[in-house]
């Protein structure tokens, strides 16, 4: 299985070398990534290659790492039953950089994409219909990115007085807790104090042998 | 008199309509009863579950998925468990395994009695639901006697089940597995030659493999359109490798055809259940690695270690090697994906859920564009949509 999928990598990667940038096999399973704006290729050419023919996109997400400068990921998952696997198409992009829409190629992709624009801000250029899909009307703000706090900013409630619902500020009567749940016994490599002032020890050990 | 312009009327479809299944707002654009266009607005029921996931550790997890279809609740937890499982690079025990398929079974014939005796209501037929809702309910306390729970067990862990199975349970579940398949025939009875019912069900919503494709339809409403794909034959997981049963397809991908598929489905679960029953081996139901499952009450009174293990998992959990899977399951609607990103410490990077009830209601406005106001009903009942796996 795991043979069959790296041929397969190898073989997108010789035929569209210009739109791959890599694939990586993992855990049994085949990501490649694909340069953002050659997307709409990738995907066709995984649909209609005698090879692939990954006929169904099964789910486009997005995910979050602010830390990179580049800082969303966009994961198609496809699955093709003709061949019975799956492989998985990432690209990176930030909040400002189209993704070409690819509801051409699948039409299902239409309200994967909303969604990932709803939540995590991600534009996809030339959508038909790029509206917020999940959060309330007239929300503001992405809500899965990692700035995003848990507990949000407003709150709703049905007020009995203007009979109606009404939006206020989130108040907490306590504030959100987030542990550290680096173990003492095992997430940390011991460092005693002192320990620093000796330095690397493999250092030390070269040291000592170029000594003697 | 001059020629009067007739325009298009808007409707608004739900969100509290019997018929809406829960809370799905249909924007109708109708040309007098006629569809135009269909614009479903979702997210009435979103509660940020893949949000909260983040903030939660492993275990903490495994309830949200419970809440998501609540109809067959198993099968969501599910694909989560046999996630972290892969990432974690963990082996379920034959039992563990075994009793899983049983109650992943037991969820998909909770999820069809439901959604066929709710379409049979949909479409005006109101026996089936009061007849084989009682059924249900002996599911139901099954789950409950299993777990605690009648609805959402949290009984599917990440290593195995959370306990194993009471004496006599299994015996019990085989009694009834006697008695269904007549439930199953009464069902079929009022049903499937019942006139009205296929007048409202017959060449209604019907679409062809290649839009299903299209579309990202999977499940019965894949089948129903001819194609013989189930996640539980074609890339096996946990006991269902060594299931014998069947997979029934339809051949007119309409109404009619995605509820027989269900009926048929039906039957086969009973099957696999039955085969759980005369094979299920022995030995523990969870994995023996004391950093991911806890350790028994008992052994927790005497020994040290059992203490701190049980201390530390209800605390902090267990971290996940970092990396990324897609992984999916055969659900009772269809392909139910997991997409679970681990950075290494004990709480999901990110945790994207491919609910299979999004991608079907996405085709609503092909199924119903050019039908009457009265097959929107039909339609959405066929789809099998439950609005808390849809909304998340």
């Amino acid at each position: 299985m795991d043979l069959a999928l790296k041929d397969l990598g190898e073989y997108i990667t010789g035929h569209i070398p210009e739109d791959v940038t890599g694939y990586d096999l993992q855990l049994g399973e085949l990501s490649i990534t694909v340069r953002p704006e050659s997307i709409v290729r990738v995907l066709t050419f995984l649909r209609d290659d005698v090879n692939c023919r990954f006929k169904q996109l099964m789910d486009v997400c997005g995910v979050d790492y602010p830390e990179r400068e580049l800082r969303f990921d966009v994961v198609y998952n496809l699955l093709s039953l003709t061949n019975n696997s799956r492989i998985r198409v990432k690209l990176e992009t930030d909040e400002d950089t189209p993704v070409p829409t690819v509801t051409e190629v699948f039409s299902c992709a239409n309200w994967w994409e909303r969604e990932a624009w709803d939540l995590y801000g991600i534009y996809f250029s030339s959508h038909p219909d790029l509206r917020r899909i999940l959060t309330d009307y007239g929300f503001e703000g992405h809500p899965l990115r990692k700035d995003f706090p848990l507990s949000g900013f407003k709150e709703i409630r049905y007020d009995d007085e203007l009979k109606r619902v009404v939006y206020e500020p989130v108040k907490l009567t306590q504030e959100f807790r987030s542990f550290d749940f680096l173990s003492p016994w095992e997430g940390v490599q011991p460092v005693l104090p002192g320990d620093e002032k000796a330095g690397d020890p493999e250092d030390n050990a070269a040291e000592t042998e170029g000594d003697g | 008199m001059g020629e009067t312009r007739i325009q298009n009327y808007n409707l608004n479809f739900g969100p509290q309509h019997p018929s809406a299944h829960g809370v799905l707002r249909l924007v109708l654009e109708m040309d007098g009863e006629i569809i135009d266009r269909a614009d479903p607005h979702i997210g009435l029921l979103h509660r940020g579950t893949e949000k909260l996931i983040e903030h939660k550790n492993y275990v903490q997890a495994v309830p949200y998925f419970d809440r998501l279809d609540y109809v067959s609740p198993q099968n969501q937890e599910h694909a989560f468990a046999l996630a972290v499982e892969k990432l974690l690079g963990l082996e379920v025990p034959p039992r563990g395994q075994y009793i899983r398929v049983l109650y992943a079974e037991i969820g998909r014939l909770l999820n069809h009695i439901f959604t066929v005796c709710a379409y049979a209501m949909d479409t005006g037929a109101m026996t089936p639901m009061l007849w084989m809702f009682e059924e249900r309910e002996k599911l139901m306390e099954f789950c409950e006697r299993a777990s605690g729970a009648r609805m959402h067990m949290n009984y599917f862990r990440p290593g195995g089940v959370s306990f194993d199975t009471p004496p006599d349970l299994l015996d019990d579940i085989a009694a009834w597995t006697e008695t269904f398949p007549a439930m199953i025939d009464d069902l079929e009875t009022l049903l499937t030659e019942n006139r009205i019912f296929k007048q409202r069900t017959v060449d209604i919503g019907v679409i062809t493999a290649e839009q299903c494709f299209d579309w990202g339809f999977s499940g019965p409403n894949l089948r129903a359109a001819g194609v013989a794909w189930d996640l539980r034959k074609a890339q096996p997981y946990d006991a269902y490798a060594k299931m014998d049963f069947d997979v029934p397809i339809g051949k007119h991908g309409d109404c009619y055809d995605r509820y027989l598929v269900r009926v048929y489905e039906m039957r086969q679960c009973l099957r696999i259940i039955k085969q759980c029953l005369e094979e299920m081996p022995g030995g523990r139901c969870k994995t023996n690695d004391r950093k991911i499952a806890p350790p028994s009450r008992a052994d927790m009174k005497h020994s040290m270690e059992a203490l701190i293990h049980h201390f530390k998992l209800y605390t902090e959990g267990y971290h996940v090697p970092a990396g990324e899977t897609y992984t999916a399951v055969e659900a009772p609607k269809g392909e139910f994906g997991v997409f679970l990103v681990s950075d290494g410490t004990n709480k999901p990077y990110r945790c994207k859920i491919r609910a299979p009830g999004f991608a079907h209601l996405q085709a609503m406005d092909l199924l119903s564009k050019g039908h009457m106001l009265a097959d929107v009903v039909a339609n959405i009942g066929s789809l099998d949509v439950v609005f808390g796996e849809v909304d998340r």
